[in-house]
């Protein structure tokens, strides 16, 4: 076994990292969007590549979402593996009725014969100061649309892994970029990159015994650390990443909640009518007899996504993820 | 000086630099709606395409009454007829080639089977069995399109993506006058110009989207005006003359397979029939225009031809009718057979692999149906 140089990198290095590979393998990959081509997305996640492979591989289209989007469908539908880049979160409405009328649909209405292999990767989120229209969370959307995976990376290895299983996914995958970590780094191996991740597999990023954090994306650091600083209340918790909203992995989730009787769920978007509210419902159904607790969710508030000089207080932030522990019934249980 | 003055005085010229994109002259050839029927381009006209374009006319009016009787007898939950339309409906499948694609609205079912697919098959999705009955490879032809406009982006990009591929496909979308106020219409449009795509967009200008006529629906002179901001060609053509609809859509179908890119055709038509069986067209037209247009029914505009040419006698109609009654009966036959519905395919097509939670549910309606199969007493109450 060789051992691999780890270096630092970010999470956008491993998605272009994650593109350029999946274009070499396969040339049906075909990478789509506003400004990806010249310039490299406006996050730079496609720099290189329009160098690389040409601009029939990868295409600044015009600007219009249902027409990007739309187009992909039918160069699915002709055997290409279309990857479609929507600017930012807000901008991709625009692309809905295509993406629930016909993306999600496709293989159902055709009777499986006409699956559309496309992956959707959207920036999404908050927490980087982006004006109005630049910070949603839009994954109940997607989420409440059979048809389509749903999937977010926290990590860079995951960002890698999970964009990779994306586009060989023979069902069009929404993949959610938080782009608060694009720029996030970690310890990881560029030159041999991890094995890709199946989609639709939660994972335990931090063992504990006392309660259970159940998050995603851009909440999975703030989770940690949260349960970093509940050491000091003498909680021990326990931090799951679910990777994959859609499928969504029971097995895990449930596992570690019977085994820490107590669960939090927490993410940026609202939490009414958010994916928390599936979650605990979930979570309560098999797990009713292990709980000491009602399930709790952390949410942003609900209100449209505040402006930028006020989002720290709508974001979940670690305070109040330790006052939702604390607030888990301790003495019912005994502390 | 006022600045109102100011910018009397400032005439702005573009920069040298600046020049069109495309020549506009040639944009939009057509004063009026192209014809070929009764005039002397009906002399250069292939006699065997004319007789091909009439078998069909007959056959697709058969079906329109006969998927028009079929909702009366509960058959099909709705039947949006093409009658009038015809021509249009025949003329683009008949334009093209075997690896080419179709891309039908819920309207145009008449072209889909002159495509070659089943007929009954065709309806499927309109006697609410299964949405799409068909194999969309087997024929080269996409689902029949509910929501309007949307079907034109997928056209443009399979089109796309069969010529980066090095194949020389024409996509053909089809799409009503209504339609053309959607967002995917314009975006369609703008994408198929921008990357030259092999597609030919075919408007059925039948005059109305349900019960709102083309005069409130855009102010465009006409719909193949839509084609000029593009920077494509557009044209004008009767859409009840079988022999001009098919005449510019192979036009502009060799046009695209030669990589000259997008066509708009607008062809000029009328719905004789209400918008669907469940429609009540006397709210909204008047019953002289019908009969102005019954007289221009595109039946009577290619037998009149075909008759005075001598290509079609007595025997040549007694045959075209006597296939398409042959047809009406199988589809009868055929149609009144109740379908068979299997309650797994409602889970085994939302993904590759049915989810956990998927294969819960499914497990779920299963005992329930076998609940319901052994009675009260198998219930074990
Ligand atoms: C996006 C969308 N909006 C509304 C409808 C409802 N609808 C069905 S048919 C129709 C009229 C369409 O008219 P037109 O495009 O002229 O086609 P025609 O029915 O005349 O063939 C409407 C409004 C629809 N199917 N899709």
């Amino acid at each position: 076994m060789t051992t691999v140089a780890l270096k630092p990198a970010t999470m956008a290095q491993a998605l272009t990292r994650a593109l350029r590979d999946a274009m070499a393998a396969d040339p049906s990959v075909h990478v789509m969007g506003e400004d990806v081509g010249t310039l490299g997305g406006v996050f730079r996640i496609t720099d290189g590549l329009a160098e690389e492979f040409g601009d029939d591989r990868c295409t600044d289209t015009p600007l219009a979402e249902a027409g990007i989007l739309g187009t992909a469908v039918g160069m699915a539908m002709y055997g290409l593996r279309p990857v479609v880049e929507m600017q930012f979160d807000a901008f991709a409405y625009p692309a809905f009725e295509q993406l629930i009328s016909h993306v999600s649909r496709m293989r159902n209405r055709t009777r499986g014969a006409m699956p559309l292999p496309l992956t959707i990767r959207i920036p999404y989120g908050g927490g980087i100061g982006g004006v109005e229209h630049h910070s949603d969370s839009s994954e109940a959307y997607y989420m409440a649309t059979p048809g389509l995976h749903v999937v977010t990376p926290a990590t860079v290895a995951d960002a890698y892994g999970l964009l990779r299983a994306a586009i060989a996914s023979d069902d069009p995958v929404v993949f959610l970029e938080p782009k608060r970590l694009y720029w996030s780094k970690d310890s990881w191996n560029p030159e041999e990159p991890d094995t890709v991740e199946p989609i639709g597999r939660a994972v335990v990023r931090r063992r504990g015994s006392s309660a259970t954090l159940i998050t995603y994306g851009p909440s999975v650091p703030v989770c940690l650390e949260a349960a970093e600083a509940a050491r000091e209340e003498g909680w021990d918790l326990e931090v799951v990443d679910l990777r994959s909203l859609v499928p969504f992995d029971d097995e895990t989730v449930t596992a570690s909640v019977r085994r820490t009787g107590r669960a939090v769920v927490v993410h940026e978007s609202t939490g009414f009518g958010g994916p928390g509210g599936e979650i605990a419902a979930r979570v309560t159904e098999r797990c009713f007899h292990h709980l000491e607790a009602p399930v709790l969710r952390i949410a942003g508030f609900d209100i449209p996504y505040p402006a930028p000089m006020l989002e720290r207080h709508h974001l979940p932030g670690v305070d109040r993820i330790l006052d939702a522990v604390g607030r888990l019934q301790w003495e019912v249980g005994g502390r | 000086m006022t600045v109102m003055e100011q910018r009397g005085a400032y005439r702005p010229t573009p920069p040298p630099a600046w020049q069109p994109r495309t020549d506009p002259a040639p944009l939009l050839p057509d004063a009026l709606p192209y014809r070929v029927l009764g005039t002397e381009a009906a002399a250069e006209a292939d006699p065997e395409l004319l007789r091909r374009l009439y078998a069909q006319l007959v056959r697709g009016r058969r079906y329109n009454v006969q998927a028009t009787a079929l909702t009366k007898q509960g058959r099909l939950a709705v039947y949006p007829a093409s009658t009038g339309q015809e021509a249009c409906q025949v003329a683009a499948a008949l334009v093209l080639e075997e690896r080419d694609w179709l891309f039908p609205s819920y309207r145009d079912t008449l072209a889909v089977i002159a495509r070659g697919v089943d007929p009954v098959e065709t309806l499927t999705l309109l006697r609410g069995d299964w949405h799409t009955g068909y194999d969309p490879h087997a024929h080269r032809v996409a689902p029949l399109s509910t929501p309007l406009a949307t079907q034109l982006p997928h056209a443009v990009g399979l089109a796309h993506a069969a010529r980066l591929k090095g194949d020389d496909v024409v996509a053909l979308a089809m799409i009503g006058d209504g339609g053309t106020s959607e967002g995917d219409f314009h975006e369609a449009m703008n994408f198929a110009a921008v990357w030259q795509a092999p597609v030919v967009f075919l408007v059925q200008n039948n005059g109305f989207a349900i019960s709102v006529p083309l005069a409130k629906q855009t102010a465009a002179p006409s719909l193949a005006h839509k084609a000029v901001g593009y920077g494509m060609p557009g044209r004008l053509v009767d859409g009840n003359d079988a022999a001009a609809v098919h005449q510019v859509l192979a036009e502009a179908v060799r046009r695209a397979r030669e990589g000259g890119g997008p066509t708009l055709v607008e062809a000029v038509t009328y719905r004789i029939d209400a918008h669907t069986n469940a429609d009540d067209a006397t709210r909204y037209r008047v019953d002289a225009e019908v009969e102005a247009w019954r007289a221009h029914d595109p039946i009577l505009l290619l037998e009149r031809e075909l008759t005075e040419r001598e290509l079609l006698d007595e025997q040549g109609k007694k045959a075209a009718h006597e296939d398409a009654e042959a047809m009406a009966a199988d589809l009868r036959a055929r149609m009144n057979q109740d379908p068979e519905l299997g309650t797994k395919d409602l889970f085994a097509h939302v993904y590759a692999r049915p989810t956990t939670q998927l294969l819960e549910q499914e497990a779920q309606l299963q005992a329930e149906l076998d609940a319901e199969t052994a009675g009260p007493e198998g219930a074990g109450r």
